[in-house]
């Protein structure tokens, strides 16, 4: 008897099968990984498999949003700052060229050595990173701008100040801001995906997230010190709730999984950015038809159902 | 205006097991501000507020709404909905074992209570969390019976009243949990489009994923005093920054200082300011 989980996994692949976004050669290429994360779901993945996505997902030679956005968008020009209080490295927004389209662009940013990682402060935003955030959000609503968003965040960043400028409801009113978005919209989770500071900018129409990306609820270690009452257990912490990609599209939480080049993103960046891009233009190609209303109708509709209750 | 201990209040997701080791320090009753002890009551009586400091006890959902509505106008809805378990969490505990505790403890089926009610006369549908069920976490139960009380609301044309009192997402469902968070503020634009309103109440501690969703999204946002608002912990802050914390760290206070808060509400106030406000919101 397959289980449960199998049996959603097979019917969301046989969906996606049919779905036009993954037609073609490279996506063919990612749902035959798709069917070997199937077949290595048949035994439940062990500890190591998802603690492996968890590395690799932080691995320091990642590709980061900029890394991305230099092979990705043409003539990127880019937005600082919220227009309140600050400009907060931790996000860069700006626009360009996606092939024919200019679209906009709001991602977390990890900085690549100590100096960077301090200014962009390690990709933890600031309220005012996601002020800023809107900022973008809004222009591209304005001039009819398709919204790409890329994740990449431990979290939001955990400060007296950050809770004084009012974290909560920046994260909030983010999300809100994406859900009234008439544009199209598509958020891909490309490294570490945590938490409310991650969802805050990934509310879209199409949410991809690449294969040894994460996107939790908490992060492992943070949820090993309070259910283990020990941080070192972050191993058992992540096989319990699972944030890697095939789980999280078993869930329902995502659309596609974006494929890495072999050994994983860092191992070739051009190669990532390529596969990237296809799958960032497949996914506007699928969405652009819609009309605004039904667009946004159908975004909130998709996020209405996210959930399993218990069956009584 | 509460005189709390900040340091030893931290009720985030992250700490919870720390909130209850604090917890078992000190009889219920026994105020943490002035150390007065009460007869249950008598606390009861007094809408769980101290008669000597005026320090405001946490208050379950059930108690709650009695406090708010007017007299066997609450009709609940959806109380039959129950968690799952999707990714089978297990951590020392099956997280299948830690609910059926928390509904044998608490009699309810989970960290919400939805329905509609008058108050003072005012049509309103109410969404009332309760903090000891699971420290008040919100997983799928609590984010559909938010989504569904919003699409009644929207429909009936009657404004929605939710008193939050959570740590934040629920870890043992996951990726599904943090995804409550955009279900929720979807269903609230949805809302607000049809023209209803949201008049959001903040009870001690709002905290992490419902601080920073729907809580933070009412037309109105009243807070009670000394209610800890913030989305990480006090001690997940201090641990990680290193910084001094100030007295007044993720209060009411403190947020109604920086601009995030409309009104700190005292417990006696809340019901006819409530009905003050529906009365100002109503569509006639």
């Amino acid at each position: 008897m397959p289980g449960e989980a199998e049996m959603r996994l097979r019917a969301r692949l046989s969906k996606l099968g049919a779905v036009k976004l993954l037609r073609g050669t490279k996506l063919t290429g990612e749902l035959g990984r798709l069917q070997e994360q199937l077949d290595r779901l048949q035994e439940e993945p062990s500890a190591e498999d998802i603690w492996r996505s968890v590395e690799l997902a932080r691995h320091q030679d990642r590709p980061y949003t900029l890394d991305y956005v230099d092979r990705v968008l043409d003539d990127f020009f880019e937005l600082h700052g919220d227009r309140g209080r600050a400009d907060d490295r931790a996000i860069v927004t700006g626009i360009g060229k996606l092939e024919q389209r200019t679209v906009v662009l709001v991602g977390h940013q990890k900085g690549r050595d100590l100096k960077e990682r301090t200014a962009r402060n390690f990709g933890m935003a600031y309220p005012e990173g996601y002020r800023k955030a809107m900022r973008a959000m809004s222009l591209a609503d304005r001039h009819g701008f398709p919204l790409v968003t890329l994740v990449d965040t431990p979290g939001a960043y955990p400060g007296v100040a950050a809770e004084q400028h009012g974290q909560g409801g920046a994260i909030a009113r983010s999300q809100a801001a994406m859900a009234r978005l008439s544009v199209p919209t598509v958020s891909c989770i490309i490294g570490e995906g945590g938490s409310g500071g991650a969802v805050a900018i990934a509310v879209a129409d199409l949410v991809l997230m690449q294969e040894n990306a994460i996107y939790s609820v908490i992060s492992p270690e943070g949820c090993a010190a309070i259910l283990w009452r020990d941080a070192g257990e972050a191993h058992k912490a992540a096989a319990a709730f699972k944030p890697d990609a095939a789980h999280c599209l078993e869930l329902g939480v995502i659309d596609a999984i974006v494929a890495e080049p072999d050994g994983g993103a860092h191992e070739n960046q051009d190669e990532a950015a390529r596969l990237l891009k296809e799958s960032l233009v497949a996914a506007f190609d699928e969405i652009d038809g819609l009309d605004p209303e039904e667009r946004r109708r159908v975004r909130r509709a998709k996020y209405r159902r996210m959930g399993i209750l218990a069956h009584v | 205006m509460s005189t709390q201990d900040t340091g030893h209040v931290d009720v985030s997701v992250e700490d919870k097991r720390a909130e209850d080791a604090t917890l078992g320090r000190a009889h219920p009753n026994t105020c943490p501000s002035c150390g007065s002890h009460y007869r249950d009551e008598e606390l009861q009586r007094n809408l769980r507020v101290c008669p000597q400091c005026g320090h405001h006890f946490p208050v379950r959902a059930r108690e709650r709404i009695e406090q708010l509505v007017d007299p066997e106008s609450f009709a609940e809805e959806d109380a039959d909905l129950r968690s799952a378990d999707p990714l089978a969490f297990f951590d020392l505990r099956p997280y299948t074992e830690r609910l059926a505790e928390a509904e044998m403890e608490t009699g309810l089926g989970d960290a919400i209570i939805t329905g509609s009610a008058t108050i003072e006369g005012e049509e309103c549908r109410l969404a009332v969390m309760d903090f000891a069920f699971m420290g008040g976490s919100m997983g799928s139960v609590v984010g559909e019976k938010f989504a569904r009380v919003c699409e009644r609301a929207a429909e009936g044309g009657t404004p929605l009243v939710s008193v939050s009192a959570s740590g934040g997402a629920r870890m043992q469902e996951g990726i599904l949990a943090l995804m409550q968070l955009p279900k929720t503020i979807c269903a609230i634009e949805e809302l607000h489009e049809a023209g209803g309103s949201l008049l959001s109440v903040l009870a001690h501690p709002t905290t992490g994923g419902v601080l920073a969703s729907f809580a933070s999204l009412g037309d109105v946002v009243l807070a009670e005093p000394g209610a800890l608002m913030s989305f990480a912990g006090p001690r997940v802050v201090a641990q990680t920054t290193r910084e001094k914390l100030p007295d007044d760290f993720g209060l009411a206070e403190s947020n109604y200082r920086f601009g995030h808060l409309d009104a700190i509400v005292q417990r006696e106030e809340l019901r006819p300011t409530l009905a003050r406000l529906l009365r100002l919101f109503a569509k006639v």
